[in-house]
């Protein structure tokens, strides 16, 4: 108890010193953890896509439709036991600012495809009833303040018009990873729209996507699906969800990487600076150490001292670091959720934050603490003279 | 002096020197004295003549190269730095001349912070610090801070310090040399005191003429030699 309160004492006793390290690890910490949850949420995609669904696209790219026919020569195929089908609409709402994900799905099948995006069996039906009814998730939602029964309008980019929709239902997910910003309505709808003003265009997916009955067939179905369509008009590439988002991921990846090592730098950044601070400070009390000593106060209890106070300093500013995260994490998604839907904040990043904070008061405090421990009586008390 | 059945500090032929580079610098040449229980003795001598080595080493905190030393029986050399460690923590108070109080402890926590060493308990600490402050007459100011206390204040929250173990020895070195006049009497008395009324043993480090003039014993060092007293 008493050398805890010399502990404390100690740390807090240069305020305005104490006070810049504890809010500088606070921040690097702070920083760690943003930049790790930014991390871990672009492997999120990859990881949350199911490996018992594929997408099928064009070949050439994923911005050259297949045929509608397809879907029933998919159905054919041993080891396929729903096909759903869709288009990127790439609508805006109001303006451009407002991006939200949006597509044009069919319904029934695409929501057996993804449970993990939950209906009340009421909206279900409202919507799948309803050819101009339209599925929003609960953030985006609750972002532009939408209700059921709500008309929405978006202006369509790759489809032109004024597209209106119903708001029929609201999902939420079933998993905290779950997007629960995205948009999807009838593909029917779009479709007939399309067969009246840009004929051409109708009868057309952008991509299809297969729920296998096992696994262990992914690999299977999906050579299958490719050679029906071998030689054929509109070649296909079919790979599983999670082959597809890695797609999209590994473009970034070397980004992804630099901020990983980013989140490092800083606390390695900062363990340079505490070290410094504790350096300083052990040096000037010195003395106080070897009067300790003096008073028979052994080794290991001056270690602790120096240790605890280095210890002190950082993990205030590790506790401070991650009680900041949350509301950052909280403003991110609420600011920034056109970039960020979920910005959860996992236990593990938690774990690691103190981690680090731990390590940056190791760190710091490693060489004031052996040199504590170690000075001789005679030459510390020489300080003081 | 009076026969070694009643010395608490034996010194006999105590050697120590520092390495300068390749050099050695003798510091005590051949030192052999004896203090008795309930002496207050005083070390004179010119500035770097080996005052502060000698008391360190009468106090367990430098080493001899060569000689014996001790302390109410108790051969000091021969500790290992551990067990030198727990025997000054029960054996030795110490008055610096800077008083070398913790700034981050009050008064009483300061004069406590000895007592942790011991097995005492959190109650019998307080009381044992009350006595102390008592003592030194400063048990209305237990609450501030050093950096809140005069010098010679401070100087009796160390003397404080170093009486609450009830130690076989105090060693103090230059205890009025930061002081002026008026709080070096005081600290002067309040030694004699503790000497007279509770016959402590008090070995001071002093170039202060009036200081020694306390002293029961006068020892003179010059260049790490003893001269007659
Ligand atoms: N750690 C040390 N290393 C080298 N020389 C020392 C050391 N400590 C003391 N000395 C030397 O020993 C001599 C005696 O020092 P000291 O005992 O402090 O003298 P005094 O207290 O009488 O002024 C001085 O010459 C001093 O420079
Ligand atoms: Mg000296």
């Amino acid at each position: 108890m008493f050398i805890l309160k010399l502990i404390i004492r100690n740390a807090f006793r240069h305020k305005l010193r104490s006070i810049l390290t504890v809010v500088g690890v606070a921040i690097a910490i702070l920083a760690f953890g943003l930049l790790r949850t930014l991390v871990g949420l672009w492997y999120l995609g990859v990881e949350s896509s199911s490996a018992t669904r594929l997408v099928t696209r064009n070949s050439i790219s994923l911005v050259f439709p297949l045929p509608i026919s397809y879907k029933d020569r998919i159905r054919q195929i041993p080891g396929v036991k729903e096909v759903s089908w869709g288009n990127w609409f790439g609508g805006i709402y109001i303006n451009e600012k407002n991006f939200f994900a949006n597509f044009a799905v069919e319904p029934k099948s695409y929501l057996e495809l993804y449970p993990e995006f939950v209906l009340p069996p009421a909206e279900r039906d409202a919507f799948i009833l309803d050819r101009k009814g339209a599925v929003a998730g609960r953030k985006l939602a609750a972002k532009y303040g939408w209700r059921i029964g709500d008309s929405i309008v978006l202006r369509g980019t790759i489809f032109p018009g004024q597209w209106q929709f119903a708001l029929r239902g609201i999902y939420r997910g079933a998993q905290k990873s779950t997007d629960e910003t995205q948009f999807f309505f009838h593909w029917d709808y779009l479709n007939e729209t399309m067969k009246k003003t840009v004929p051409r265009r109708a009868d057309q997916a952008g991509f299809y996507m297969i729920g296998v009955t096992n696994p262990d067939l992914a690999a299977e179905a999906s050579q299958a699906i490719d050679k029906t369509f071998k030689n054929s008009l509109a070649e296909t590439l079919t790979e599983t969800e999670r082959a597809f988002q890695m797609g999209f991921v590994s473009m970034t990846e070397a980004i992804m990487i630099a901020i990983q090592i980013v989140s490092y730098v800083v606390i390695v950044i900062i363990m340079v600076v505490a070290a410094n601070t504790m350096a300083m400070t052990a040096r000037e009390r010195i003395a106080e150490y070897a009067t300790m000593k003096t008073l028979g106060f052994g080794g290991g209890h001056i270690a602790g001292v120096v240790f605890g106070e280095s210890m002190t300093i950082a993990m205030t500013g590790g506790v401070l670091g991650v009680l900041l995260t949350f509301p950052a994490a909280h403003w991110i998604e609420t600011e920034l959720s056109q970039f960020f839907p979920v910005f959860h904040i996992k236990p593990l990043t938690i774990y690691l934050d103190l981690a680090a904070a731990a390590t940056v008061g190791t760190v710091a405090g490693i060489f004031p603490t052996w040199r504590g421990a170690t000075i001789r009586i005679a030459e510390g008390l020489r300080r003081i003279g | 002096m009076d026969s070694s059945k009643s010395a608490i500090v034996e010194i006999q032929n105590l050697f120590k020197s520092y390495r300068r580079g390749s050099q050695q610098i003798p510091v005590l040449e051949d030192i052999s004295f004896d203090i008795a229980a309930g002496e207050f003795l005083a070390l004179m001598g010119p500035s770097g003549s080996g005052k502060s080595t000698l008391l360190n080493i009468i106090a367990g905190i430098d080493k001899a190269d060569r000689g014996v030393i001790r302390v109410a029986g108790v051969d000091i050399g021969s500790l290992a730095e551990a067990e030198l460690a727990n025997w000054r923590a029960a054996n030795v108070g110490f008055i610096f001349q800077f008083y070398n109080l913790m700034p981050v402890l009050t008064a009483f926590e300061n004069v406590e912070l000895p007592l942790l060493l011991t097995g005492l308990s959190r109650r019998e600490r307080h009381e044992h610090v009350e006595i102390a402050l008592q003592l030194v007459n400063l048990a209305d100011r237990m609450d501030h801070y050093p950096s809140q206390l005069s010098g010679g204040q401070q100087q009796r929250v160390a003397i404080a310090r170093a009486v609450v173990t009830d130690p076989t020895i105090l060693v103090a070195d230059e205890p009025t040399g930061d002081l002026d006049r008026a709080s070096a009497e005081e600290i002067l008395r309040l030694m004699d005191s503790l000497v007279h009324q509770f016959g402590k043993t008090i070995i001071m480090v002093t170039h202060d003429p009036r200081a020694a003039e306390k002293a029961h014993v006068i020892k003179h060092l010059e260049k790490g030699v003893l001269t007659a007293s």
